[in-house]
């Protein structure tokens, strides 16, 4: 049975040309809303983060839900992006000249990632599953040593004073990349042998899908957007110090791929802002805004509880809500589901039943 | 010209010998039958064959090509096509991936041409969608293309497996117990089937399995493994009355 909103949402998913309108619509925003300051500074910095944070998510899905592997090793990858373009943007490039140099040393965060996600995903040639996570947590303790010991980087100090260079536009221009990357690479051949890998990997060696190969891509376009993402977190918050990349951060990304679900494009998106923006809500001082209407005598106790209180158990009922999620969608919100918007539309007819009137099996049978 | 030649084949797992002394030539276009009872090693010498295993000893060579030391996907990709004693689909993946991801050697793309959509792309996924679907109509599977591979009934499963096999566009296809858990009129139609393929699609077959019924109807010859050794050879008719077969199946003794 389907109900009025399956009909609608079916509807509203078949009319693809909505998909680059709001893409425009969203550029339009992007450079509007800080230009014209159409919304506080606050709820900007929050839309940077869940553009950011949708960035993360995509391309660790990638590894952890297409590719059915256990990486830990995503703040890794966002480290090396974001030293090398702070880096970049300190003591070669020079960005107070020429802010417009402050992509390339973006893109050269990704590429160092990228290049570095090579070397993670040799051992995942012979090693599988929990062994491989460790091998990936491993990686990630090395990086950040490493960081700690270099003090021509700042050693464990980090780098104060980045530039503050990512703005919304940025952002939103990265977020639509690597979401358009990470689809067209999930459907084409190499995004199904990531498919047939996580489903049987002798399996899928068997069926001819090079292997090595196929994880070298996939470890290599997600660490490059890992990179990408820590290069505009660098000069978004505008410190960095190994301690902002450790496993915590992974972890968030990875609560973010779980509870959006896993092997989606939409669930990743839906999961970084849900995510993000819950946290960011249940901050005391957002609650205060959102209650500042209530009368005083209402609101004063209130927001003196919330001061009080909310900051220590917002970090119990974020987690708790996963648990939640977890009992009664094990898959997350769209786990191994998609929005048909970001299927192409090939792959959609291709799936298609064959009607009476046509399609290549009745035309085969009439010879 | 022999397709395939395996001389002096052995493997061990760890001190065990799974197949002591394996020696086979297949001729282009034959049908050939590997029987033995459990435990023989005959879906050793498939994975053998198809690189999931690498040879301890002996040579095994397609088209004068050496496949001991090749990968599976580089052995695949010289057109040798297999199915699954327990069958191995994609479960989670809709039919037509299935069928689609069996191309991948085929399909002729750069990363680059991937990751943007761009070039050899669009073309290329073309003709894939095209031949993964002509495989699945003539498998009756094509009504199921958009379902996924774990709801599809027993049988569905085993002729999507052979579908899939098919997309390698195969020389040599390798059936390791195609009959399993089918009932004796489901065998016949099977029977007829793979005599069906092997003509459409020009195939060599080599086929492990324990219904004699089959093995007996359709090989041409047949090979009777014990032990990874090579009991007996020949056409069914000869080794239907071979006594060593009788020994290995039946026990020592009188009989009858």
């Amino acid at each position: 049975m389907k109900t009025i909103g399956n009909v609608g949402w079916e509807w509203l998913m078949a009319q693809r040309w909505l998909l680059p309108v709001l893409i425009a619509i969203g550029f339009v925003l992007a450079f509007a809303i800080p230009e014209y300051n159409l919304l506080n500074k606050y709820v900007q910095l929050v839309m940077m983060y869940v553009g950011i944070n949708i960035i993360l998510t995509v391309s660790l899905n990638l590894v952890n839900g297409y590719m059915g592997e256990f990486s830990l090793a995503h703040a890794g990858f966002m480290a090396v992006g974001a030293y090398t373009a702070a880096l970049l943007t300190q003591k070669v490039l020079p960005v107070a000249a020429y802010p417009g140099l402050f992509p390339l040393a973006v893109l050269a965060g990704g590429l160092m990632a990228a290049l570095l996600g090579l070397i993670v995903a040799v051992p995942s040639f012979k090693v599988r599953g929990d062994y491989l996570a460790i091998i990936t947590l491993a990686f990630l303790m090395i990086v950040k040593s490493v960081i700690e010991n270099i003090d021509y980087i700042g050693g464990p100090r980090g780098i104060p004073g980045i530039k503050r260079l990512t703005t919304l536009p940025w952002v939103f221009f990265w977020t639509v990349v690597s979401i358009w990357v990470v689809r067209n690479f999930v459907y084409s051949k190499y995004g199904r042998g990531v498919l047939s890998i996580r489903e049987d990997e002798i399996a899928s060696d068997l069926m001819s899908v090079n292997t090595r190969r196929v994880k070298f891509l996939a470890f290599m376009v997600s660490s490059f957007f890992a990179g990408i993402a820590g290069a505009l977190f660098a000069h978004l918050l505008q410190f960095i110090s190994p301690r902002v990349f450790d496993i915590i951060k992974t972890t968030d990304v990875l609560i973010m791929v779980y509870l959006g679900g896993i092997a989606s494009i939409a669930g990743s998106i839906i999961g970084a802002t849900v995510y993000t923006v819950l946290l960011e809500l249940l901050r005391p001082s957002t609650v205060a805004a959102m209650l500042g209407w209530l009368p005083a005598v209402v609101f004063d106790p209130l927001n003196e509880y919330f001061i009080r209180h909310l900051g220590v158990w917002r970090m119990v009922i974020m987690p708790l809500a996963l648990v939640l999620v977890m009992i009664f969608a094990p898959r997350g919100i769209m786990g191994l589901r998609e929005f048909r918007w970001f299927i192409p539309r090939r792959d959609l007819d291709a799936h298609r039943r064959p009607t009476v009137h046509g399609g290549s099996h009745g035309a085969a049978r009439s010879h | 010209m022999a397709l395939l030649v395996a001389t002096r084949v052995k493997h061990y797992f760890g001190g065990l010998c799974a197949v002591a002394d394996f020696n086979l030539e297949l001729q282009s276009g034959e049908l050939v039958g590997v029987i033995g009872p459990n435990g023989a090693g005959k879906t050793t010498i498939f994975n053998l064959i198809t690189g999931v295993y690498r040879a301890s000893e002996g040579s095994i060579r397609l088209r004068d090509i050496e496949l001991v030391g090749k990968t599976p996907h580089q052995i695949t990709a010289l057109r040798v096509g297999r199915t699954f004693q327990n069958i191995r689909l994609f479960r989670d993946l809709s039919v037509l991936d299935n069928v689609r991801i069996a191309h991948y050697a085929q399909v002729r793309y750069s990363p680059l041409e991937a990751l943007l959509h761009l070039g050899r792309y669009r073309r290329e996924e073309e003709r894939i969608i095209e031949n993964s679907r002509r495989l699945l109509s003539i498998f009756k599977l094509e009504h199921l293309a958009g379902e996924t591979a774990k709801n599809l009934p027993y049988g569905s499963q085993r002729r999507l497996e052979i579908a899939r096999a098919l997309a390698i566009d195969p020389e040599l296809l390798l059936l390791d117990e195609p009959a399993a858990g089918m009932n004796p009129n489901e065998i016949d139609q099977l029977m007829e089937f793979i005599q069906w393929i092997r003509r459409e699609f020009q195939l060599t077959i080599l086929l492990i399995e324990h219904q004699m019924k089959l093995v007996m109807g359709i090989c041409e010859r047949i090979k009777v493994l014990d032990f990874g050794e090579t009991l007996a050879e020949g056409p069914p008719e000869a080794i239907q009355n071979d006594p060593k077969v009788l020994e290995a199946y039946l026990g020592e003794g009188p009989v009858g």
